[in-house]
């Protein structure tokens, strides 16, 4: 649910990333606070463990400028990526007006990424959401590991519907901005339509 | 919009803004602001300067979320009220017409049992407030047309690139 706010012309909206555990979620959350102008962000806050896994959600708020006179700004959140926390996983979904599917290119990972997609496909539904319309892209992270599945497989197994894919290396911020912007775009233009 | 959009009106935003800053005063509190349960801020009073809203609308939103699941697991609708102590300032946190968050930071000036009465009351007129803009938007939904357009109708490529190109 974006919130229009006319009185003090904003636009706030609000991206997920979604995936199995240690798939780079966060990763990719880090790589865009770092990269950001100190003026258009504000602080990035992980609720994570003592270990650095997600607890329940990091949070990144963005201050892209102004469309049509509009200030726009992106709220990113991640998820717990894992299993057992999907309690957590589907608060963090309500109202949200797009999701970023990271997936984890090894081939160890592929079930779990799976198992993921449907997991979201059903959190979503909870919401009333429906992955099918939802703005929506799909990340395959980890491209640069010896073990990653070929490009084809992957898509073959976890591509839903011709959504834009992205080929990344988020720690090192291969294809990160990529990801984003391409949703970001998506949500904008479902907007516009409405 | 979707059915479960919230859309600002200026008039309403005003009436907000003035229960809130009401609210300030008669609950003698140094901050008070509202948001949504996803986490966005509708509007804020007070000595908001030293504070870094959005994180806070955020993790209010998280707190609250996280408290309806706890509030299910045990077979409760909700918990409508959240309260924080520390040792100077407080937090106090309802919930308004199942819909949005009223947040209050308070320190010794004032005490939970002030803020709570005002807050009751507060609550009252908000959902009012509220209740206004579903209509509103209900409305303007069923009419069809809207008195305002949406700013991204119009919306191009190169304005999403730009954003992102600064």
């Amino acid at each position: 649910m974006s919130f229009i706010n006319y009185a003090s012309r904003e636009i706030n909206v609000k991206l997920v990333y979604y995936g199995p555990g240690l798939c780079g979620k966060t990763t990719n959350l880090q790589y865009v606070y770092e990269k950001t102008n100190p003026n258009a962000k504000g602080k990035l806050i992980s609720l994570a463990t003592e270990t650095d896994r997600t607890l329940f959600f990091d949070f990144l708020p963005l201050d892209l400028g102004t469309v049509r006179g509009f200030k726009t700004r992106f709220h990113l959140y991640t998820v717990p990526g894992q299993v057992f926390y999907d309690a957590s996983r589907k608060l963090i979904l309500k109202g949200v007006d797009g999701v970023i599917f990271v997936a984890d290119s090894q081939e160890a990972r592929m079930d779990a990424n799976t198992e993921a997609i449907e997991n979201l496909k059903s959190n979503l539904e909870e919401h009333g959401f429906d992955l099918s319309t939802i703005p929506y892209v799909l990340q395959l992270n980890k491209r640069d590991l010896p073990t990653a599945v070929p490009l084809e497989e992957m898509l073959q197994a976890l591509r839903i519907k011709n959504e834009s894919y992205f080929e990344a290396v988020a720690v090192k911020g291969i294809g990160v901005f990529d990801t984003l912007k391409a949703c970001a775009k998506q949500v904008l233009m479902e907007l516009s339509k409405k | 919009m979707g059915a479960s959009d919230l859309i600002m009106y200026e008039e309403e935003f005003q009436k907000i803004k003035e229960i809130i800053g009401k609210l300030k005063v008669d609950a003698n509190a140094s901050v008070v602001f509202l948001v949504d349960k996803n986490g966005q801020q509708i509007a804020a009073t007070g000595d908001i300067e030293r504070l870094d809203c959005t994180s806070l609308a955020s993790l209010t939103a998280g707190n609250v979320a996280a408290t309806d699941g706890l509030a299910k697991l045990i077979g409760e609708k909700e918990f409508s009220v959240l309260f924080h102590e520390g040792e100077k300032d407080n937090i106090h946190i309802s919930i308004v017409g199942g819909k949005v968050i009223l947040v209050v930071i308070f320190d010794e000036r004032s005490s939970l049992g002030l803020v709570r009465l005002r807050v009751k009351r507060c609550s009252e007129e908000l959902n009012r407030v509220f209740q206004q803009i579903m209509d509103k938007t209900e409305r303007d939904r069923a009419s069809g047309e809207s008195f305002f357009q949406s700013p991204f109708a119009e919306i191009t490529d190169e304005d999403i690139d730009a954003l992102f190109n600064e």
